[in-house]
């Protein structure tokens, strides 16, 4: 790189505090033109906060700004708003999309920045009235989404998009504005399938080669190393580590990011064989109306005390399988557990039949964000099975047993390590890897037969994810309760799962033991794609 | 440390609400030098207080549920008009005739909030709006029913015609002061109604227990996270329905209390407005669209009749004129507006 040349990025001592928590300390960061960052960290290590400064984001300004400079081309800036930031050429991809369902693709790229043409009346009344040019329009888009390398629809409504398209088309607003020279990836590739994301990636190679600027954030560490120049590593505030991609390994970086060891992938694949266990769930020719993961036809058979994982790509039906026979989509068919059949669109009798689940849908399905842990972890149990509760008048009145709800959060705070104040702070307070410990203990507090756990560790850091997959085991393995496991990360399915079944066009592909390769079970996954 | 708990709990109480207990507590001091008696003033507050307790409580069930704030209150109200209007023609006299009113206002509770309920159920995510057409259309309609029942008591037909209920109908040796008379505390120009009192306790209770039940917390999860609790197993549409019924029935219970203190039924457009300065007080006593407690119920409505109370008086002696009616509506009005606006605080 040309060292002459002021780079085109510096970050210089960098702090930032939330009401006297330090969150950010002394970060230092030179980029220069056409660099891929690659910047990871856990969950609440401040990754996202350090590129909402560099963005000028609203919540960074309103709390206060931060300590420390910026410097653009040698230039020291200082932005108020996103909007600054996007002037001088910053644009940046979210965690959560911002996109208008209503519009279409091309709306959505080219928002407020549509080529105009125009007529009579913006003559008079000025530009604000001019016509939009739905060709030149229709051009752009295209030719923002041909940069990325993919092939998206760019007429189709946002809100009828799988999310892997409206990630893509994240992606391509930002691309589509010329003066873009940095660009703000944020867990670009949580949502997208493994083909998707080598798109992606991809593309990130493509917009260096140019001379845009990419800062990655990811948890998917074999992507940084493919796809970075460089990689930064930050843990509670601090940037620890920043090295060429070149001169690290997966293993290093994840050291680097928990500062303990994490037992890599690939290990302690340990299958059991439960060919001659008795069959203890039975589901026969289910369909599932999800919108995006439709379910066509799909039999399984899953057997006493094993943990069965159900992999696939994106958008097969994965998630319409526990979705549909909890009862929470409409569904189909028949499904029998010891013998008795289940009847299909009624959450309540599943649940009876100590059915647990743990949606994918976290904050929206899976938990109380306005209410006390206590309330998230008691509730189901106290509601389907008269846990904790205190009888009254011959049971005519159902107390809520306060000291009963408190021991019980407590031990699952104690046993899954969640971090928090008290068992009385809120859901919304905890970071993601917390909250889906706690949409956990929801789930054992239930004391099920069966547990489905759908992608139980989509959005939480390595760490994390770690103590999520443990506790899943040993609550298999101590308390012998069935586990369906439903993820999209086939190598978690084969450190946890005894078999895995591959969801392909909404039907089963095929079942093989969890000790299978990965191009097996890859090769499965793409049989009969829709 | 300390310094951090007053702030803490100054937090926790509120601007608005400090706002609005400075303005109070500035025409409290202001009366005396104003010429206004201010035992007298207090006397009224409370009074006003125990009338409208229970109509305020009756927000309570449908803001835990998700359902907003209940601008169908009008739609109890009738349902208690009809128990006091029927108690009256069937015959019933003195106390015994209060009963006989909440007794009989309770099946109609019943049966319009379970209409009520399942058009709410209908059309989720926009109840408040609809409830407010509910409320208006309701009272509608009982205009031409209050003149077309066949009520044939002489204390509450027009005299002329002898058919169609009056405007205004006198409690007096009906339940006039049926609780407030019970165990009445009088200290030279104060006068305590300790049986309404008592009786928004005993409800007050009620609510606040049944939301510490597995119903009850079933409830309040129903109005966080719906999705939550049909996962959960809960039947959100019958929880729903639940909390609406309960709603329509206090408010029923609350008009006939505050008809026994206030002396006098009154039909018509009169329940036309009156859900609104219930709304209005449990916003100002720190309610938001789905979280409300027993507190923010009696703080509001101190607050809330305190202040609708006390500035008309205030003014009239202050400038020697009487305008009371315009400044109690500018006074109410003023508060409504100002409650509305504190609407979006909380988490929705």
């Amino acid at each position: 790189m040309n060292n002459e040349k002021a780079p085109l990025l510096e970050m210089r001592n960098i702090k930032k505090d939330f009401f006297g928590n330090q969150v950010l300390t002394d970060i230092n960061l030179k980029l220069n033109e056409g660099d891929v960052l690659g910047l990871c960290g856990e969950n609440g290590a401040g990754k996202s906060t350090l590129m909402k400064i560099l963005f000028g984001a609203s919540d960074i300004t309103s709390t206060g700004g931060y300590g420390g400079d910026i410097l653009i081309d040698g230039q020291k800036v200082s932005f108020a708003s996103p909007f600054e930031a996007i002037a001088a050429g910053i644009g940046m991809v979210h965690q959560e999309f911002s996109l208008i369902p209503g519009f279409d693709a091309t709306e959505n790229i080219l928002l407020n920045r549509e080529p105009k043409k125009g007529n009579v009346v913006s003559e008079v009344f000025g530009d604000r009235l001019d016509t939009l040019d739905r060709g030149e329009m229709d051009d752009r888009a295209r030719a923002a989404i041909e940069k990325m390398g993919v092939s998206i629809d760019q007429h189709m409504m946002i809100n009828s998009m799988p999310v892997g398209h409206k990630q893509f088309t994240e992606i391509a607003r930002e691309l589509s504005k010329e003066q873009l020279r940095i660009l703000i990836l944020d867990e670009p590739t949580a949502v997208l399938t493994e083909k998707e994301a080598e798109a992606l990636l991809d593309s990130i190679r493509g917009m260096s080669a140019r001379g845009i600027t990419v800062i990655f954030i990811t948890h998917r560490l074999h992507e940084i190393l493919s796809v970075c120049n460089k990689v930064a590593v930050m843990r509670d505030g601090v940037l620890v580590q920043e090295v060429p991609a070149s001169e690290t390994s997966v293993e290093q970086i994840t050291h680097w990011m928990v500062g303990r060891d994490v037992k890599g992938g690939g290990a302690s694949i340990s299958t059991r064989n439960f060919d001659d266990a008795k069959t203890i769930l039975k589901i026969e020719k289910l369909w599932v109306d999800m919108p995006g993961e439709t379910v066509r036809n799909v039999n399984l058979e899953v057997k006493e005390g094993e943990i069965l994982g159900i992999g696939g790509l994106a958008g097969q039906g994965k998630l319409g399988i526990p979705n549909g026979v909890m009862g929470l989509y409409e569904a189909g068919g028949k499904v029998t557990f010891e013998g008795g059949e289940i009847p299909l669109n009624n959450p309540r009798k599943c649940l009876d039949s100590s059915f647990a689940f743990v949606s994918e849908d976290r904050r929206g399905v899976g938990l109380l964000l306005d209410e006390s842990l206590e309330w998230n972890v008691a509730f189901p149990a106290m509601q389907i099975q008269n846990k904790f509760l205190k009888n009254y008048l011959g049971g005519l009145i159902k107390w809520r047993d306060e000291k009963a709800i408190r021991e019980i959060t407590e031990k699952y705070i104690d046993e899954l390590k969640i971090k928090c104040t008290s068992s009385k702070q809120n859901a919304r307070e905890l970071s993601g890897g917390n909250q889906q410990k706690i949409c956990l203990a929801k789930a054992f507090a239930l004391e099920p037969k069966v547990l489905f756990v759908s992608e139980p560790t989509r959005g939480i850091d390595v760490g994390a994810k770690a103590l999520v997959l443990d506790a899943l085991k040993k609550f298999n393995r101590e308390n012998g309760v069935t586990v369906i496991m439903i993820s999209s990360e086939l190598e978690e399915l084969r450190q946890t799962c005894d078999r895995i079944a591959i969801v392909s066009g909404g039907r089963i592909s095929g079942i093989l033991p969890a000790s299978s390769s990965v191009e097996d079970l890859g090769a499965m996954m793409l049989s009969n794609v829709i | 440390m300390t310094t951090q708990k007053v702030k803490a709990a100054l937090k926790n109480f509120g601007l608005p609400r400090l706002i609005i207990a400075g303005f109070l507590l500035l025409l409290l001091i202001m009366a005396p030098f104003v010429g206004a008696d201010l035992p007298t003033q207090i006397s009224n507050i409370i009074n006003r207080f125990s009338w409208n307790g229970i109509l305020v409580l009756a927000m309570v069930p449908m803001v835990h549920s998700g359902c907003g704030l209940n601008f169908g209150l009008p739609l109890g109200i009738i349902s208690g008009l009809l128990g006091a209007t029927l108690s009256i023609e069937f015959g019933f006299t003195g106390p015994l005739s209060f009963l006989a009113a909440i007794l009989i206002a309770t099946p109609f509770a019943l049966i319009l909030g379970t209409l009520y309920g399942w058009l709410l159920n209908k059309i989720k995510g926009g109840e408040m709006m609809i409830a407010t057409y509910v409320g208006f259309s309701s009272v509608s309609f009982m205009c031409m029913m209050w003149l077309i029942l066949p009520y044939h008591s002489p204390n509450m037909v027009w005299g002329l015609s002898g058919k169609g209920l009056r405007t205004t109908i006198s409690l007096e040796g009906y339940y006039i002061g049926a609780l407030a008379n019970f165990l009445q505390i009088n200290i030279g120009s104060i006068s305590i109604p300790t049986g309404t009192l008592l009786f928004f306790a005993l409800l007050a209770f009620c609510i606040w227990a049944f939301l510490h039940t597995k119903t009850g917390t079933a409830m309040t999860a129903v109005g966080s996270n719906p999705a939550f609790a049909k996962a959960a197993g809960i039947n959100v549409d019958k929880i729903r329905m639940l909390s609406v019924i309960m709603s329509t029935w206090l408010a029923a219970i609350g008009i006939l209390v505050y008809e026994q203190g206030f002396g006098f039924i009154q039909l018509y457009m009169a329940p036309f407005y009156m859900a609104l300065p219930a709304v209005s007080a449990i916003l100002i006593g720190g309610a938001s669209v789905n979280k409300a407690t027993i507190m923010n119920v009696i703080v509001g409505t101190i607050l809330f009749q305190g202040i609708v109370t006390m500035t008309p008086t205030v003014m009239n002696n202050m400038i020697h004129m009487d305008m009371s009616e315009v400044i109690r509506i500018i006074a109410s009005m003023g508060m409504i507006l100002f409650a509305l606006t504190r609407k979006t605080e909380g988490s929705k």
